[in-house]
């Protein structure tokens, strides 16, 4: 039988002048190319690493899946956090320590303060309220001085903490707008007068017989959260109803809708979430996005 | 070199030596895939809290499934710093120890959604799915306004089965009451004592606000909004967070 690898390379190409591998097909020999020693020392040294590092490092499951460093990607994720922690605990000790008032009298304090609240807003409270505060149909905006709940420091916490109607928290601010008209306690007419009254609270009315029906269901119904006026309540999270700051729309379709249907909006409890800090840093923040109420 | 010069002509020319060489070194390839399961029982924390899914919640996550959400959103906060900060804890093995098939996703278009559950309102969850771009005027996030149909969970029992069949611990009474818990949960006027009872921490809820109808939208917005809020993370221990 004839081993063409066991033949000793003694042909010699004669167009190149370099040795073939002996193996032949049909006259055609093969160039002997043999990988330059560089690499192949290379990939030598590259499978004795691997051996060094499969033994210090996790990889062989049998043998306690941590290696003899004592490796985890839980471990470094944990000693980056204390670090972390660390490098900030000095400021983050002086905030739990502050009052509010005395955070925003203290510049330093008060500039961390806002640059973490930023932060923390943009990652737990900008999907709703949007990146600027500025709200959407159904979540408020907080950049303005119109507040449901209050707008001081004291109960812009209060809400942070603990939402409003959150599931979760039975602390949470609670209040019902009632489904006044699937639930059968107006008709859609009396809730049609009823929004046609509140058009007017605003000045906006067209239709001055329907107000004036409408007034009397107002009194009856939606005066005791909203107020005689319609000048709302912050104990009860009850808009005001004669501006013209609409939380879920001001046209008329968008009032009886409410009056119809209901509106009670939901906002979790961050206690539960974020840290004590983060929550103080959260209140300065929005405090001052939010018209600085004292 | 080495004294014996290799011979890879010996080896091709030997049907038999060929394929018993050749298995032996794709069976490495196997044995690296297949040895560390046999230590899965060491690598699922011993945690507390954790509960197979509510019908509702395992309807909600069929069509997350169907859906192809895990093309965008992971379901796995990784162990790193700044996964922390915006997520929460990292996802621990036991957190999907139940999911037949798992939903990690190694894609993040959308943000992780791990931990996405109670970061938002029901309502919220409706109107974002509806028209995303309402709320986020940045997202390439598609509309699913179509959730906005009746759920078929006619049979949601056998559902249940199956995955009772796959090794989820949902007992004969979970099984056997799995349309009345299913309807129990989206019916939040109704009495959800034996719901309850059955499903630790779930909630009765009716995201999109329509008691005529069980949607489809009412099923994905239980499952988000259970994702990662079984594990009370403030009564973990770093030891009981140990593999092995």
């Amino acid at each position: 039988m004839d081993d063409h690898s066991q033949r000793a390379p003694a042909d010699i190409d004669a167009v190149t002048g370099r040795t073939t591998t002996g193996h032949e097909w049909d006259g055609i020999r093969e160039l002997n190319t043999p990988l330059p020693k560089w690499w192949l020392w290379t990939f030598y040294a590259c499978i004795a690493f691997a051996a060094v590092w499969v033994v210090l490092y996790p990889a062989l499951p049998m043998t306690g899946a941590t290696g003899l460093l004592g490796h985890t990607a839980r471990g470094d994720a944990e000693r980056d956090r204390r670090e972390q922690a660390a490098a900030i605990e000095p400021m983050l000790a002086r905030l739990r320590a502050a009052t509010p008032a005395q955070i925003l009298a203290d510049p330093d304090l008060r500039g961390f303060a806002m640059a973490g609240g930023r932060m923390a807003f943009a990652n737990a409270c900008a999907g709703c309220h949007g990146a600027g505060g500025q709200g959407a149909p159904g979540f408020p905006s907080l950049a303005d001085d119109e507040w449901l709940w209050g707008g001081d420091l004291a109960a812009i916490e209060e809400t942070i903490r603990h939402g409003i109607r959150a599931p979760d928290d039975d602390a949470t601010r609670n209040s019902l707008m009632p489904r006044f008209v699937a639930d059968g306690m107006l008709t859609v007419a009396q809730a049609a007068d009823a929004a046609e009254y509140v058009l007017a609270l605003g000045g906006r009315s067209t239709d001055g017989a329907s107000a004036i029906r409408g007034a009397a269901v107002f009194a009856e119904n939606c005066a005791s959260c909203h107020g005689e006026r319609g000048q709302g309540s912050r104990e009860m999270g009850a808009p005001r109803l004669d501006d013209r700051v609409w939380l879920y729309g001001g046209d008329k379709a968008g009032i009886l809708r409410t009056i119809s249907l209901g509106r009670n909006g939901v906002m979790p409890a961050w206690e539960s979430r974020l840290d004590a800090a983060t929550i103080r840093m959260l209140v300065i923040y929005l405090h001052s996005l939010g018209g600085t109420e004292q | 070199m080495f004294g014996i010069r290799f011979n890879h002509g010996r080896i091709e020319r030997n049907l038999i030596l060929l394929g018993v060489l050749t298995l032996i070194t794709i069976s490495i390839g196997g044995l690296v895939q297949v040895i560390p399961l046999f230590t899965i029982e060491s690598t699922i924390e011993r945690v507390g809290g954790i509960r197979p899914y509510t019908p509702l919640e395992l309807a909600g996550r069929d069509i997350y499934v169907r859906e192809g959400c895990y093309t965008c959103h992971s379901q796995m906060v990784r162990p790193f710093r700044d996964e922390r900060e915006r997520y929460g804890h990292y996802s621990l093995a036991a957190e999907s120890m139940f999911d037949r098939p798992f939903q990690w996703g190694s894609k993040r278009t959308g943000p992780d959604l791990a931990r996405v559950g109670g970061r938002y309102s029901d309502e919220w969850h409706v109107l974002h799915l509806r028209h995303p771009r309402e709320l986020v005027p940045e997202t390439v996030m598609p509309d699913y306004a179509f959730l906005d149909r009746p759920l078929n969970y006619a049979d949601i029992r056998e559902r249940l089965a199956a995955q009772r069949s796959l090794g989820v611990p949902y007992t004969e009474e979970m099984v056997a009451n799995a349309r009345a818990d299913l309807e129990a949960q989206a019916r939040p006027a109704e009495d959800g004592a034996a719901f309850a009872a059955r499903y630790a921490r779930a909630r009765q809820m009716d995201p999109d606000g329509n008691p005529r109808a069980i949607t489809e939208m009412d099923a994905i917005v239980a499952y988000l909004q259970m994702l990662g809020t079984l594990v009370d993370f403030s009564e973990v221990t770093p030891e009981r967070l140990r593999q092995q």
